[in-house]
């Protein structure tokens, strides 16, 4: 008899060779528990090549989920499972798997030549050096092949590349998983090669066998569905949830979206999940380069459409002109940053959020835009929506971080069920030739009036050159330029009547505020929430405004005797806190291409609370 | 074109502004000359744009009382190309110099262009940096003497005609600043032309370069220099009509008329479809051959980038049916947490 252990949380993670499948294996997983109720969050990590040479480290792909029966905000800081398809994935993860950690492997491609590919001496396998763990080292290459013996419309390799899904198999059995989706899942995906639909399925459940007919494994694991919100769910990466978003936020208002861009990682799915909308109103646009892809976008925003442009940090650094033109001419303009490792080509793959001061600066002139940025994968959407709205509603640059981390992972979102739960936009397009000017502004938002060309009477001219307040002339005048940087700014300081206060999770003064922006949000919150069940007196709030910031910044950090503030650069809302605010901001700092740990963040807390 | 075409004037696309160019540019003749081709068009001015780029001719949407964008260098077409795509019912025009769109601007330009967008591309070259002061430009002649190259220039100049009909421009012509008539003829089948249109202004800056096109634009001149392109006719030109290109293999030369046995039926004869005759046209320049003007290539039929894009929209909706947001936010699997 087989035992059931009850966990209330585990983290899993798949690795092996970009070409193995540990991304589709990890989203099967990651779809089986969403189904199930768990809360969860995922963390794929891609190499940097496409394809590296099989059996290397460079080519090693992995993918974590953390699933659990309570709320959790992170992926996890360490496996409690680790999945090795092969010795390179073994030996660049096994140093996050905890001992007494359950590691699988696939013993058959422990052989001589992989073994020196990924720099081991000998056989770890054999050689007792993984005596700590709790190891199983199942053939499952040679197994799969077995199990898929009677299938001879399939090639030995087509069948060898069905043992991500034994592996699989194998993960289900072992906390206690039903298959039904994944079954489902596989008929769609190979719709029109039914053969393989039918070979994976095989050969996942033949792992699921295997593990309930091997004496090996003894005990298996349950971990019970999280007592969410009442609410209908999916699960979503933060590039889809973003795309939505802004999809959303143009159906609401009624007027097309165009999005401009640039392939560039990570933020080229933004792309494509926009090109698969086109019956939503919407309009992709693959530009040249990242300067043609900003300006088609405010050439469309010139036409009475939702201009959006997207891309990551050195493509932003190729639009600084062009959104300095739309600070200019003051048109709506959403720029979307998907934040990764730099400087100049930096590490695509690795999350970073070393953008926040290009994003706030990064312009020649006195150049004020907005910036927002997500702090979760399904935060993306709210927060797209809300660049779309802010842009519209003040005729302003917005531009909204988010990361690779968050780009790439997800979480559950809970669904907003009607309309009528999303906010308002309007944008009322300007048609009234009677006394137009078209610098002339709205006396409470400083926006000036948005005129579709083709409407007659109002035709005007517009440019980069500064102009005249009201009639948009150009003018060197001394004090007019003075007058019209003032403008542009304060139009976007008045945007803080959009941004609701900051809110403390804690209390609400005392020793320590841990304060962060971006996708640091789910460390910082796990950290703060044990330090707080530990008794420490620490306060968490999260920035999702970071120019103009929320009113009542400054009398939330004046509340506490120190503030934390976590970032993965070397201190850039730190910097623009201290300057702005004179309060002695400590920072907690990692710029390793990875997301902070939990157990990082918690100790700065300790050593600071 | 709307069937009552409004009757137009000049006058009425006149803006208030104040035009700023040095006394005696061609931007004058052009700007005089534009006015009235936009009056020709029969379309009303709140159905115009003109986007440019930066440089003296980028003021000219100041200048035009239609809607107008003066945007950052080089970047016009690019702009444009957005704006089109998002209003194909607007005349999209788009101005800039040789600097503008053959130097900042070139991957710009190369791409609106092989992207058959319908904008109009006019290119004001006078082979000069104006704006800044006399630079040596991407069209400007090896051993050109300017500030930055006060020994002669090294660079090879870039041909903008060829350099459009290696883009895939399905529209190419040249005309002068100061050829009203030609320049009006040129303008109005640019402006009929569905897909990208470029066109190159031989134009002149008195202050930096004055002149410089002279031996073709010249009123004296012309007629020796310039061989104008007409339609499906043999390519002649000289003061009597006399002289001609005539093509062997691949080899232009030119003739006389009647000199060595050389018959009317032995020129060449232009054809706006032909590829290769417009590129091999682009390349003749004086002092050898005279410099071809007029309509290099014209190709119709082809689906313009901005109707390709709103076909497919169609296409999508007519498939999919039209987009329901709470529907795509309620994708893929769900699941439902009870009361
Ligand atoms: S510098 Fe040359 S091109 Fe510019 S306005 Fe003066 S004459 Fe015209």
């Amino acid at each position: 008899m087989k035992q059931l252990e009850h966990r209330d949380r585990v983290v899993i993670r798949f690795a092996g060779d970009s070409g193995d499948g540990m991304q589709i294996t990890g989203t099967q997983f990651t779809n089986t528990a969403a189904l199930l109720g768990n809360d969860l969050a995922t963390f794929p990590d891609y190499p940097a090549e496409i394809r590296a040479p099989a059996g290397t480290l460079p080519g090693v792909s992995g993918f974590q989920v953390h699933f659990a029966s309570d709320d959790i905000f992170t992926p996890g800081d360490a496996p409690d499972v680790l999945i090795a398809m092969n010795p390179a994935a073994l030996k660049v993860n096994l140093k996050d798997l905890p001992r007494n950690g359950i590691l699988i492997l696939d013993a058959d491609e422990f052989n001589k030549r992989n073994l020196k590919m990924a720099g081991y001496e000998s056989n770890p396998v054999e050689d007792g050096s993984l005596a700590g763990y709790r190891l199983f080292a199942v053939p499952l290459t040679s197994r799969t092949e077995t199990a898929l013996a009677a299938f001879d419309n399939l090639t030995v390799k087509e069948k060898r590349r069905c043992k991500n899904f034994y592996a699989l198999g194998m993960a289900y059995w072992l906390f206690s998983r039903s298959m039904d989706s994944t079954v489902e899942a596989l008929k769609q995906r190979f719709a029109k090669k039914p053969q393989y639909a039918e070979a994976n399925t095989v050969a996942m459940k033949a792992g699921y066998a295997y593990c309930e007919a091997s004496e090996e494994f003894q005990v298996r694991y349950e971990v019970p569905p999280a007592p969410t919100k009442p609410g209908t769910y999916r699960n979503i990466i933060g590039n889809e949830a973003l795309a939505i978003g802004l999809v959303a936020a143009a159906g609401r208002a009624g007027v097309p979206l165009f999005y401009g861009s640039y392939p560039i990682t990570p933020a080229s799915d933004i792309l494509q999940y926009l090109a698969g909308y086109k019956n939503f109103d919407v309009t992709t646009f693959q530009a040249e380069d990242e300067i043609a892809a900003v300006g088609s976008a405010i050439g469309a925003s010139f036409g009475g459409a939702i201009g959006v442009t997207g891309s990551s940090g050195p493509g932003i650094a190729l639009k600084g002109e062009a959104i300095g033109l739309a600070v200019m001419v003051e048109l709506p303009l959403v720029i979307v940053n998907v934040q990764r490792a730099g400087p100049s080509t930096g590490m695509p793959t690795k999350t970073e959020q070393a953008d926040l001061l290009q994003a706030v600066f990064g312009r020649n002139g006195e150049s004020p835009v907005v910036v927002l940025a997500a702090s979760t994968p399904s935060n993306c959407f709210p927060m797209a929506f809300e660049a779309v709205r802010i842009a519209t509603k003040y005729m302003v640059p917005v531009i909204l971080l988010s990361d690779g981390y968050l780009a790439n992972g997800s979480e559950p979102w809970r669904l907003p069920e009607g309309i009528g739960d999303l906010p308002e936009v309007r944008i009322p397009f300007h048609t009234d030739p009677k006394d137009f000017k078209p610098y002339r502004r709205d006396a409470a938002t400083l926006a000036r009036a948005w005129v579709k060309p083709g409407t007659p009477g109002l035709e005007h001219r517009i440019g980069g050159l500064e102009k005249q307040d009201q009639t948009g002339n150009v003018s060197y005048d001394a004090a007019n330029h003075q007058k019209m940087v003032q403008l542009r700014q304060e139009k976007v300081q008045r945007v803080v009547a959009d941004v609701p206060d900051l809110k403390v999770h804690g209390p609400d003064r005392g020793k320590l505020l841990v304060i962060g922006w971006g996708s640091t949000f789910g460390a910082i919150h796990s950290a703060v929430r044990l330090a707080q069940a530990d008794g420490l007196k620490v306060a968490q709030a999260h920035l999702h405004h970071l120019n103009p910031f929320p009113a009542n910044l400054g009398e939330v950090l004046a509340r506490y005797d120190r503030v934390l503030c976590p970032e993965m650069n070397t201190g850039q809302l730190r910097m623009l806190l201290r300057a702005r605010y004179l309060v002695d901001v400590q920072g907690l700092n990692k710029i390793e291409g990875q997301p902070f740990r939990v157990r990082e963040v918690l100790t700065r807390i300790q050593e600071m609370a | 074109m709307s069937q009552q075409a409004p009757v137009l004037d000049k006058k009425h696309f006149e803006s208030d502004q104040q035009v700023r160019w040095c006394p005696g540019c061609g931007d004058y003749a052009i700007l005089a000359s534009m006015l009235k081709v936009f009056a020709e068009m029969g379309v009303d001015r709140e159905k115009i744009a003109i986007v440019s780029g930066i440089g003296c001719a980028a003021r000219f949407p100041y200048y035009v009382n239609t809607y107008g964008f003066h945007t950052i260098h080089g970047r016009a077409p690019a702009i444009a190309t957005g704006l089109k795509i998002a209003r194909p019912d607007l005349h999209v025009w788009v101005v800039g110099g040789d600097g503008d769109l053959l130097s900042i601007g070139g991957n710009h330009f190369l791409h609106a262009l092989r992207r058959n967008v319908t904008i109009k591309i006019l290119c004001f070259d006078n082979r000069i940096y104006g704006l800044t002061k006399g630079q040596t430009s991407p069209t400007s002649e090896v051993g050109k003497v300017t500030k930055t190259t006060p020994l002669g220039s090294l660079d090879r100049p870039v041909n903008p005609i060829s350099l459009a009909l290696a883009s895939e421009a399905t529209f190419v012509a040249r005309t002068a600043d100061t050829w009203g008539n030609h320049f009006r003829e040129v303008m109005l089948a640019a402006a009929a032309h569905e897909g990208s249109a470029f066109v190159q202004i031989l134009q002149n800056c008195v202050v930096f370069n004055e002149d410089s096109w002279e031996p073709v634009v010249g009123r004296d001149r012309r007629e020796e220099n310039a061989l104008f392109l007409e339609n499906g006719k043999p390519l002649r030109f000289g003061r009597n009509k006399d002289k001609g290109i005539r093509i062997r293999g691949s080899d232009p030369e030119v003739v006389t008329v009647g000199e060595g046995g050389v018959a009317e039926g032995d020129l060449a004869v232009h054809d706006e479809k032909d590829e290769s005759l417009a590129y091999l046209l682009s390349r003749l320049e004086p002092p050898r051959f005279p410099m071809p003007v007029g309509i290099f290539r014209r190709v119709g039929g082809l689906v313009a980038l901005e109707k390709g894009i709103a076909s497919q929209r169609e296409e999508a909706t007519r498939k999919k049916g039209k987009g329901d947001v709470m529907k795509l936010i309620h994708s893929g699997e769900l699941w439902t947490v009870k009361r």
